[in-house]
């Protein structure tokens, strides 16, 4: 009889990639509804990758043809905020796998309650302008969420999991992809195309998410506007979401948000405080000078 | 790869008109369901030995095929769910009844060593602190795995290979008190190099996973039902005992693979 620990290392020992000489598997690092991703050693590198491994090798190979989508996608979207494609090609059993860089950090959900709302928000920023860059290369993310970017050690934001990505360039798929609750009413509809404004519906979400319960009002706004269930009423693209946080960001008037007379005064006074509190003193100072002389 | 050459499951092949055909195929599901099906008589049902052995032995011998192959839709259930449920049915009525069930059940389509099952729960080795559910399937999975190894062994041996088995063996199918060996104390207890028990463990579980997703493949009854067993046989393997697993250090969710 099979032992249960045994059962274990049985099924493990059938799901586990069989690799080039080159990589050894040390660990799992994550894995999903198809896939598993891997941590191995690149022995002529000297250096740690994972390894994303589909599960199963499905007949018809639409599994298999994401995957290698996906690796694809990574490949041609070369920049600081998309995790780096470093090889990609097919186990002995038929399973496609890519190697990618091993990304040392956590989560963005995981920091989100923890960290500073600025730092939030320039973790963000990154995020926005890897998906901006992605957009500018026809490639519509579709699964945009906190759970799908990772925050490395020195600050460093890479977004994850392409697997679903849309790109205009090749996509002829019709099937519903994405994570209800991020993924915007277009992105529900069987035989929908997306554009980027659906990126932007869950780029709102992601911010919301970050943002936390009291986030400012004109932060509230921003998020708002880029999840307004009608697409034509959200910012038109990335860069438009982007450049409406950084307003906010600068204390400026956000695009999203129509302040009060007294919201307009704190704010700028915020944004103007060293000058206003230099003038105020300067104004003080004359009028000591003037009622000491006066005396 | 890869992929098997397409052929009917057995659930399909029960249906044949050809009477041995129609009977291998009874007996393969027999051979895969009879030790999940005591067990879970055992200890859902709390079913003494010999009832739960004779209820199993009435179960395949009498009803298997009228009444749980012929009425199977696979839209409904996947098989090994639905095989469960009429063995709850089935057990649900016997007591029912309260009739005292006839030792031995009459009819054997194959021979079913309870002896060895009973042993196996007596050792606790079904997954008892598990529902009954996990239990049922996690005893499915054994026999699966049981009848890939025995298959993996011949298929090794027949083609003069058994020292391949026997690194595999040595290397994926130990029980529960055998610490791992590493592979250069395998290929010394062999008279190997490491590098040969390096390409004979691959070989071996390369070999080993195919006949493992064949012999699944014969007990679904389609290809969606297939690829969702497989998916639950094969993924997710950080959940089973991985080395070296970190939890803040990942690459990728892999949520949408």
């Amino acid at each position: 009889m099979i032992s249960n620990r045994a059962i274990d290392r049985l099924l493990d020992a059938a799901a586990w990639p069989e690799l080039d000489a080159r990589y050894s598997i040390t660990g799992v690092a994550g894995h999903g509804g198809m896939g598993t991703v891997y941590v191995a050693r690149d022995h002529v590198l000297e250096r740690d990758v994972a390894v994303k491994v589909l599960d199963l090798a499905d007949r018809q190979g639409s599994r298999a043809a994401r995957l290698q989508k996906e690796a694809r996608i990574l490949a041609r979207l070369d920049h600081p905020g998309i995790v780096p494609i470093h090889d990609a090609g097919s186990l002995p059993d038929g399973r496609p796998f890519y190697v990618m860089k091993f990304v040392r950090g956590h989560r963005l959900d995981e920091l989100s309650t923890r960290s500073p709302l600025p730092d939030r928000l320039n973790a963000f920023s990154r995020v926005l302008d890897a998906v901006a860059f992605a957009h500018a290369h026809s490639v519509v993310h579709r699964d945009l969420k906190p759970e799908n970017v990772m925050v490395g050690g020195f600050g460093e934001v890479y977004v994850m999991d392409w697997g679903v990505a849309q790109d205009d360039r090749a996509d002829t798929e019709r099937a519903i992809v994405g994570t209800p609750g991020y993924m915007p009413p277009e992105q529900e509809q069987v035989g929908e195309r997306v554009d980027g404004r659906a990126d932007v519906f869950a780029l709102g979400n992601m911010l919301a998410h970050l943002a936390g319960d009291d986030a400012p009002p004109a932060l509230r706004a921003i998020a708002d506007k880029a999840r307004a269930s009608d697409a034509g009423e959200r910012y038109a693209d990335v860069p438009a979401l982007a450049a409406d946080l950084a307003r906010f960001r600068n204390q400026d008037r956000v695009e999203a948000y129509r302040e009060s007379v007294s919201e307009r005064t704190v704010r700028l006074y915020r944004r103007y405080e060293l000058p206003i509190l230099l003038l105020l003193a300067y104004v003080v100072m004359r009028f000591v000078l003037l009622v000491w002389r006066g005396i | 790869m890869t992929f098997p050459a397409t052929r009917l499951s057995v659930v399909q092949r029960t249906r044949s008109g050809d009477e041995e055909t129609r009977r291998i195929a009874l007996a393969t599901i027999i051979e895969a369901y009879w030790k999940p099906v005591y067990k879970y008589l055992r200890l859902k049902w709390s079913l003494q030995p010999d009832d739960a052995s004779d209820l199993t032995q009435e179960f395949f011998a009498t009803t298997l095929e009228k009444d749980v192959v012929g009425k199977y839709d696979p839209q409904k259930a996947r098989f090994r769910t639905y095989l469960r449920m009429c063995v709850d049915g089935f057990a649900a009525n016997a007591r029912k009844a309260e009739r005292r069930l006839k030792r031995g059940g009459g009819v054997t389509l194959v021979p079913l060593d309870f002896e060895t099952a009973e042993g196996e729960i007596a050792t606790r080795e079904p997954a008892v602190d598990a529902d009954v559910d996990e239990m049922f399937y996690r005893e499915w999975v054994r026999a699966l795995l049981e009848r890939s190894v025995a298959e993996l062994k011949r298929s090794a041996e027949g083609a003069g290979r058994a020292v391949m088995f026997e690194v595999f063996r040595r290397y994926d199918l130990l029980d529960e008190r055998e610490t791992r060996p590493t592979y250069a104390e395998i290929a010394r207890h062999l008279e190997l190099t490491p590098a040969t028990v390096t390409n004979h463990l691959a070989a071996m579980r390369r070999q080993f996973r195919a006949i493992l997703l064949e012999r699944l493949r014969e007990l679904t009854s389609s290809e969606a039902e297939w690829e969702a067993e497989a998916a639950k046989l094969l993924g997710q393997p950080s959940s089973r005992a991985t080395s070296a697993r970190s939890r803040t250090a990942r690459s990728g969710p892999a949520d949408d693979l």
